[in-house]
């Protein structure tokens, strides 16, 4: 590993002066993926400015049922919140399916927003990758891709955003708090991570010398929400596929539909298509299965990972018809 | 300990002097940056309770308690744990009295070589502590749906299920888990 030096900020401002003037800067949040990387020799910071001790640790009513959540609120403490329980269950479901107890406890909202994907190459740098070293060539989309995308990938890139809790906020239209030196804008979570196209070395829309400082959540959609993870092991192991949904059904009908899958794509998928496919349909398993179908038909599988689409497809159906079996889920705002 | 107002990266110093509390004991050291915790316990304190299964979060081997949580000590920078409490395998004992859950251990063969046994001591410690917090796991029923699920910030009751869950951070070679899931039960509340 680089030698590297290391300032613990005080204040937010300070930080994003000291890495706006440092291009080999970093920011380090719980470290759980920036530490990785830079055992492994992917990242090489020259300086790390340490945010984790920023006072940004609110989870706050901003007002029309809006919540603020402050960029270090920690994974586990964000999925046991009580308001993040009863009204937003699809996100506290999402972090508790991500990495592990002692994971979550370090790993910060802002930090699990920015981790970068698994992809093996990614990872190794003894070989190419155009998402590491631009230009360099992209061998997963010949080689080990069972993980990788299936929808939105590029001829430079097929990588897929591992993180769970980004499916959710996709799904329930919460946006990203970025400051940086000439001050705040405010990206919508869809709008945040971005497809790879001919740039994959940007995972998202954040700039160099800007801090993610929080997340905000509208208030809960009507209807129920929940979401659901397919992975090699029952727990500690990074989605397949995933699906956050949120569904109100009103005699029958679908009223309102949210549709996010994880674990295909550069970015959480919203699932559009299906969203205007389901608004006004009956909330049968048909309606939910061709909604489904009509979505994953722009999937692009590589030569290992087909199975995506049908599994995909099959977790969406399950979750949405146990949603509108509205006996079994709670109500949202309860 | 740098603040944000230290001089251009070039000029930067790439060690700093900390202290760790360890097990009850402030130790002041000089690390190297790139040291994590569990660097710091085993190479710099000789602490070799904690072990180095991965190096990369995925064991759950290196498991010890920062100011009261679990956290795999190998993602963690020791210089960005400066001030921090730490809590290591070789705290947990009360002199030649073993913890509860350590006797537990013993009296369920929670273990074969012992490799990842201090990691699954620290990290079940925690686990404790967050179910007794109101913590949910992934296997906790959401409140309001009726199937037993704990008002929220209660004590979620620690089922073998949760148990499993919320272990599933500490892998075990030798596949000790349902012993360990038994000797959590027993001190369990
Ligand atoms: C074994 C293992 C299994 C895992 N399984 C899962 C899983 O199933 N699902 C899942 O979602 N995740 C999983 N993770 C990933 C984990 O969730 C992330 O490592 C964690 O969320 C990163 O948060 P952090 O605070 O530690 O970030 P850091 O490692 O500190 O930072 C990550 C990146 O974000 C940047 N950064 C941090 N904070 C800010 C900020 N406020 N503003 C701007 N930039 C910032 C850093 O510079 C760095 O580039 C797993 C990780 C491991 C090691
Ligand atoms: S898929 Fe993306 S991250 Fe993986 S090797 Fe190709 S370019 Fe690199
Ligand atoms: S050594 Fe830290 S998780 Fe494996
Ligand atoms: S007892 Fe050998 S690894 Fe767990």
């Amino acid at each position: 590993m680089r030698p590297f030096g290391y300032v613990r900020a005080d204040d937010v401002e300070t930080a994003i002066a000291t890495v706006a003037t440092e291009p080999d800067a970093r920011f380090l949040g719980g470290g759980t993926n920036l530490v990785d990387l830079m055992k492994l020799g992917v990242e090489r910071p020259g300086l790390l400015v340490d945010v984790s001790r920023l006072p940004l640790t609110g989870i706050d009513p901003v007002g029309d049922g809006k919540l603020r959540i402050g960029a270090n609120v920690r994974n586990s403490d964000l999925a046991a919140h009580p308001l993040i329980r009863a009204r937003y269950p699809v996100l506290s479901q999402a972090l508790l399916a991500g990495a592990s107890g002692q994971l979550r406890n370090a790993a910060t909202t802002g930090g699990n927003l920015l981790q970068r994907t698994r992809c093996l190459y990614f990872q190794d740098v003894s070989k190419p990758c155009n998402k590491r070293a631009p230009g360099s060539g992209c061998p997963a989309r010949e080689g080990i891709h069972r993980d990788l995308a299936v929808l939105g990938h590029s001829e430079h890139c097929v990588a897929t955003n591992p993180s769970d809790l980004a499916v959710a906020l996709a799904a329930l239209d919460a946006s990203v708090v970025l400051r940086g030196p000439d001050g705040e804008r405010t990206v919508a979570a869809t709008a945040f991570h971005r497809l790879p196209a001919d740039l994959p070395e940007r995972d998202t829309v954040i700039a160099h010398d800007e801090l993610l400082t929080a997340v905000e959540l509208p208030a809960p959609p009507p209807g129920r929400s929940a979401y659901r993870k397919a992975r090699d092991r029952a727990s500690y192991a990074f989605a397949l596929a995933s699906v956050a949904a949120v569904l109100d059904v009103q005699g029958g009908t679908v009223r309102e539909v949210r549709l996010a899958f994880g674990g295909l794509a550069h970015k959480p998928w919203r699932a559009t298509v299906a969203e205007q496919a389901l608004l006004g349909a009956p909330a049968t398993e048909e309606s939910f299965r061709h909604a489904a179908d009509a979505e994953l038909a722009a999937a692009r599988p590589l030569r290992d990972n087909g199975f995506k689409v049908p599994l995909a497809r099959n977790l969406a159906v399950r979750v949405l018809a146990s949603l509108a079996d509205a006996n079994h889920m709670p109500q949202l705002g309860s | 300990m740098a603040t944000t107002s230290t001089p251009p990266v070039e000029h930067r110093p790439t060690a700093s002097q900390i202290t760790l509390r360890v097990n009850g004991a402030a130790h002041r050291l000089t690390v190297d940056h790139r040291t994590t915790v569990l660097d710091a316990l085993r190479e710099h304190l000789g602490l070799i309770g904690a072990k180095k299964g991965c190096d990369h979060g995925q064991c759950g081997a290196c498991t010890v308690l920062i100011d009261g949580h679990r956290i795999n000590s190998c993602l963690t920078l020791a210089v960005a744990a400066d001030g921090a409490q730490i809590t290591t395998v070789e705290g947990l004992s009360d002199g030649e009295q073993p913890h509860p859950l350590q006797r537990a251990f013993l009296d369920h063969d929670g273990f074969q070589c012992g490799y990842c046994t201090p990691g699954q001591l620290c990290s079940a410690i925690g686990v404790l502590a967050e179910a007794a917090d109101g913590h949910p796991s992934h296997v906790t029923p959401l409140p309001g749906t009726g199937s037993g699920a704990p008002p929220p910030g209660s004590p979620v009751p620690l089922t073998s299920s949760e148990i499993r869950e919320r272990m599933s951070g500490n892998l075990c070679r030798c596949g000790a888990y349902t012993n360990i899931v038994d000797a959590i039960e027993e001190v369990a509340p």
